[in-house]
């Protein structure tokens, strides 16, 4: 059971300059857990202390903003691919 | 009725076009609102014409004044317009990773471009146009990300277009840049029927255009509600890149690359639909066409070559 991880530029000083990394777990809650045992302090620029995901991040699921999938509580599998984003400006 | 007092007035009231070959049965049916059919060719004519009136009103807009707007480039060529037409100086701070055309046009109806470094994408653009409007009070900065008549001008009229042609509607699918088509028009199709599902594509770009120092620099347009949307997309420039091609090879359909981004969300729910044995009527918001897209090779090049020469440049 593994998932792909995608890690923007900024926080890669959290995983070795490695640009995806890979974790387990059936949720994103539970992934970030385990992925903050390998790199750490990568969970604590996502996620808040009240347990929420940062304003400026974004997360997405194969594609999907989690913030309307069910945020941290967002079923992930094998083979699933998370992507972890800064908030910009369009326009 | 086709005619009109002066070019201004022929902003809104879009075609929306049925996409046969693209939607995936009878049951579940796309349709593209074509927003290049405003004077400047795109959907910000809307919001330009909202945000120029509604200043003029409140009095902060005078003649001959100077207006300071950060862009990627639609509602700069949107203003600039208008400002010719209505006798002000226009100065838009773009970033530099911006398509030739847009300077081009920007150029033509005599507004003054400043850059913005390509690194941070549009985020440079707000914060260096917010420092210029601190240096330059008399200077009028719109601010399309934060100033309500830009949502305002959707749901005041593109909302209202769609339901009135189309009261099936089931998705409204569009790109989220400001925010403000999404807001406007999602509020007001939610209000006739709260079923209604409202999508955002949004534009995911290489790692340059993100290339942030601190994650705090990042930004959220003050217009943003996330209560107003469903459910929310990111896409890449090689999926955009391949519904910009579909939109053209299978229905003739000529759109800029935001719109392929809002073809390949529309296309994921489609499929959906389909899945689930459901109607459908999903309307795809075309905020531009292709002109401004030919230099980067969207159309005519090397698909992978392409794609990648786009991750780093603005494209919706």
């Amino acid at each position: 059971m593994s998932v792909q991880v995608r890690i923007p530029t900024i926080l890669r000083q959290h995983t070795g300059g490695q640009k995806t990394v890979e974790g387990t777990g059936t949720t994103l809650d539970e992934l970030f857990q385990d992925l903050d045992g390998r790199h750490n302090g990568l969970r604590a620029r996502v996620v808040t202390d009240e347990g929420a995901l940062h304003r400026f991040v974004n997360v997405y699921v194969n594609d999907e903003d989690v913030r309307f999938t069910g945020g941290l509580k967002t079923p992930v599998g094998d083979g699933d691919s998370v992507t972890i984003l800064p908030a910009v400006a369009g326009g | 009725m086709a005619r009109f007092d002066s070019l201004a007035d022929t902003v809104g009231d879009t075609p929306l076009v049925g996409l046969p070959r693209l939607s995936p049965g009878p049951r579940v049916r796309l349709w593209a609102k074509l927003e290049d059919r405003n004077p400047t060719g795109s959907v910000k004519d809307r919001a330009a014409r909202y945000i120029i009136d509604e200043a003029v009103k409140d009095g902060r807009l005078t003649d001959g004044a100077t207006i300071l707007e950060p862009t990627s480039g639609n509602t700069g060529i949107a203003l600039a317009m208008a400002a010719r037409q209505r006798g002000y100086h226009l100065v838009c701070v773009m970033p530099e990773n911006t398509s030739e055309e847009r300077r081009q046009l920007l150029a033509a109806f005599g507004a003054e471009v400043v850059d913005s470094p390509a690194a941070g994408g549009s985020n440079a653009a707000v914060a260096k146009a917010r420092r210029m409007a601190a240096e330059h009070p008399d200077w009028v900065m719109l601010d399309q990300y934060s100033n309500p008549a830009n949502a305002r001008a959707h749901y005041e009229t593109t909302g209202p277009e769609i339901w009135r042609d189309l009261p099936t509607v089931t998705h409204f699918v569009a790109g989220l840049g400001t925010t403000g088509t999404l807001m406007g028009t999602g509020r007001y199709l939610r209000e006739r029927n709260p079923a209604i599902e409202i999508v955002a594509a949004e534009p995911r770009y290489g790692e340059l255009v993100y290339g942030l120092r601190n994650i705090d620099e990042g930004f959220v347009p003050e217009l943003y509600d996330e209560s107003v949307l469903t459910r929310r997309f990111s896409v890449g420039s090689t999926d955009a890149l391949t519904r910009t091609r579909e939109l053209l090879h299978a229905e003739g359909l000529f759109a800029g690359l935001s719109s392929g981004a809002v073809t390949h969300a529309a296309l994921a729910i489609a499929a959906e639909a389909v899945r689930r044995d459901r109607e459908a009527d999903i309307v795809i918001l075309v905020a531009d066409a292709g002109w401004k897209y030919l230099s980067t090779g969207a159309y005519t090049g090397d698909a992978e070559a392409t794609a990648e020469t786009l991750d780093g440049q603005l494209w919706a």
